[in-house]
């Protein structure tokens, strides 16, 4: 424990924008994938154990489409579009298969695609670490505010995981596709029975989900490195936001994965070896005491 | 009703003579198995083949743990590794820091597990399904990452090294690889006996009729909280006794023991071997331990092997080798009465 270093920081104005910001930077990241995870608890009522696999993915191919092309914008593109139809095809191919079925059957599937998925990458880009490396454009000096670092490409990275808030937020419960995507989660016999075809809405939004994912980790490649495997802690980590925020809540996904990611990078100053403890600490007792999570709603 | 609860459905046969003969039998198979395994060293000089098994002791008393858990009470544990880690720490910690007779530390381990899963198992087991299996995960967790960070006391992410001294005790030296498979053997074959009386008791009933309708089995007056944390303990001190035999074996204890992978090869045990046959879980560990050692002799990638196996179980058959067994058995059983 180093609580003093934990002091100083919040009292000093610089340590405390540039500790927030990488906070923020967490926070962003693990919304982007939570809350694919809860959309696809929420309409599916399955836990994609393998989602962390979909920011895995992104990492790597926004990697191999930024060397092709040298485009950043194309990078992203890259990462969001090949795990969205990724997300089509598993969902389609697998996870329709084991609807209904015992959570453990579903787990399983998860399961096995978490090592295949692990396997994969290490066959296509090897075991070792990758980078991605910055791109040029936002090789310029940071920003200074109050005294603390700032990146330009931080701000850009919390952009865009707020746009993508603000439209999921709206989308789902203004536009027609949105509510469609609610009544399925309500009553799916309901609405195929209108004539619609749930099975794509299904398709729909699991290659929503895994875009988003797959977006998170595009975005994360110029800042972290890369090697088979990093999906797992970031799964673990958005199970966490999830349970937090309350299974199935877009606002419980962001307000979570904001407090996780407050949590780590103060935490780290004050504890820096029981970061991840405190992390789940956290969870243990916001299960304890509301069993849903904070944004959830009570189970039928 | 899914295909996995109609073939638990299945297990739910009454009892047909004396549960009195039943129990005799159970004793009487042990007794043999038992002799089987401890004559097997004469037979053999292969230090691999006893190693295997030893491992197989000690991975298949805490799968068959988990189905009391999962199979028998319907409680999807994602932590139950938790126990597996804590029974190797507390054991090799024990033995490194007081010295004191291994009988001593084996049972100072089950009752610091005991204590310890009473605490975690009241917190989790009022949540339901899913959120059960998460919060047990997340202890699963906290369990680790306390291994980790605490470094001083438990060696942190080098696990406890410098080994675990094994003094003769009765007689007994574990230090002898034959001495240490006979003492795997013999605690294996004990733990499951002991599960089994627990799952054929009328307290393994009333765990079946809380996994089909806790609220039935509330109202006819068990108290479900209570019953669940029960067996949740239960478990958790026959999955401490798969860590200490593990802990003997490696003589150490590794942070991965109390890793989460331990959990889901545990679910995966499970669903490899079956859940509705008591012994389900011991065929899935002989089958995984198979599969991990003869793929991993032939590619790096046993990942993908072994999740094709996985997909091949939980897409194919949709059950474990042993339900499928089972299933078909029956099957042929009717048709034959049926002519």
């Amino acid at each position: 424990m180093d609580l003093d270093a934990l002091a100083g920081c919040l009292s000093s104005s610089a340590c405390l924008v540039t500790q927030t910001t990488s906070g923020l930077i967490i926070g962003m990241l693990l919304f982007l994938v939570a809350v694919g995870l809860t959309l696809i608890f929420g309409v599916l009522k399955v836990v994609n154990f393998s989602h962390g696999a979909f920011y895995m993915f992104g990492a790597y191919f926004a990697m191999t489409a930024y060397q092709l092309t040298g485009s950043f914008a194309l990078a992203m593109l890259a990462g969001a579009a090949g795990t969205a139809i990724l997300g089509l095809i598993f969902e389609r191919v697998f996870m329709s298969r084991v609807y209904g079925a015992d959570v453990l059957m579903q787990l399983l599937v998860c399961y096995a695609f978490v090592l295949i998925f692990d396997d994969v990458v290490r066959l296509i880009w090897g075991p070792e670490f990758k980078s991605m490396g910055m791109p040029s454009a936002f090789q310029v000096m940071p920003l200074f505010i109050a005294g603390g670092v700032v990146p330009p490409y931080y701000l850009l990275l919390i952009g865009v995981a707020l746009v993508a808030a603000i439209v999921l937020g709206i989308g789902l419960s203004r536009s027609r596709i949105g509510k469609v995507i609610r009544a399925a989660a309500q009553n799916p016999g309901m609405v195929s029975a209108l004539g619609i075809n749930t099975g794509l809405i299904y398709g729909g939004v699991f290659a929503l989900g895994g875009m988003l994912a797959g977006l998170a980790g595009a975005l994360a490649a110029p800042v972290r490195s890369l090697t088979p495997g990093m999906g797992f802690s970031v799964l673990i980590e958005s199970f966490i936001v999830t349970v937090i925020g309350g299974m199935g809540s877009i606002l419980g996904a962001l307000i979570g994965a904001l407090l996780l990611g407050l949590i780590r990078s103060f935490g780290s100053l004050g504890f820096p070896l029981f970061t991840e403890g405190l992390m789940y600490l956290f969870m243990v007792i916001v299960l304890v005491s509301k069993p849903t999570g904070l944004f959830g709603k009570e189970a039928a | 009703m899914t295909e996995l609860e109609a073939g638990r459905a299945q297990g739910l046969a009454p009892l047909r003579g004396g549960s009195v003969l039943q129990r005799y039998r159970d004793v009487l198979i042990a007794l043999v198995a038992f002799a089987v395994l401890a004559s097997l060293p004469l037979l053999t000089g292969s230090k691999a083949l006893l190693d295997f098994v030893i491992r197989c002791s000690a991975y298949g008393l805490f799968a068959t743990s988990l189905n009391l858990l999962v199979g028998y009470t319907g409680l999807t544990s994602f932590g139950h590794g938790m126990f597996f880690g804590l029974g190797a720490y507390s054991f090799g910690l024990i033995m490194q820091k007081l010295g004191v007779p291994i009988p001593v530390a084996f049972v100072a381990t089950l009752a610091i597990t005991a204590v310890i899963a009473a605490v975690i198992g009241a917190i989790c087991v009022r949540l339901k399904e899913i959120y059960f299996a998460f919060v047990t995960l997340a202890f699963q967790m906290l369990i680790h990452s306390t291994i980790l960070s605490w470094a001083s006391f438990t060696g942190g992410d080098q696990g406890l090294r410098g080994g675990i001294s094994r003094p003769v005790f009765l007689g007994i030296d574990l230090a002898n690889h034959v001495h240490l498979y006979i003492a795997s053997c013999a605690l294996l074959i004990l733990g499951l006996l002991g599960m089994r009386q627990i799952a054929q008791s009328p307290f393994g009933y009333t765990l079946r009729m809380i996994r089909d309708n806790a609220a039935r089995a509330s109202f006819l007056g068990i108290d479900v909280w209570r019953a669940k944390l029960t067996v949740f303990v239960l478990a958790a001190l026959f999955a401490a006794m798969g860590g200490m035999v593990m802990a003997l074996f490696v003589s150490g204890a590794y942070p991965e023991f109390a890793y989460w992978t331990i959990s889901g090869e545990g679910i995966f045990i499970n669903m490899l071997g079956g859940v509705s046959t008591f012994l389900g879980p011991m065929v899935g560990t002989v089958l995984l331990l198979l599969l991990n050692d003869t793929v991993t002799r032939f590619t790096e990638y046993h990942g993908i092997v072994l999740g094709v196996v996985i997909l091949f179980f939980a897409l194919g058959l949709r059950k474990g080798l042993l339900d499928f067994v089972a299933e078909w058995f029956s099957q042929r059983r009717d048709a034959g009465e049926g002519r």
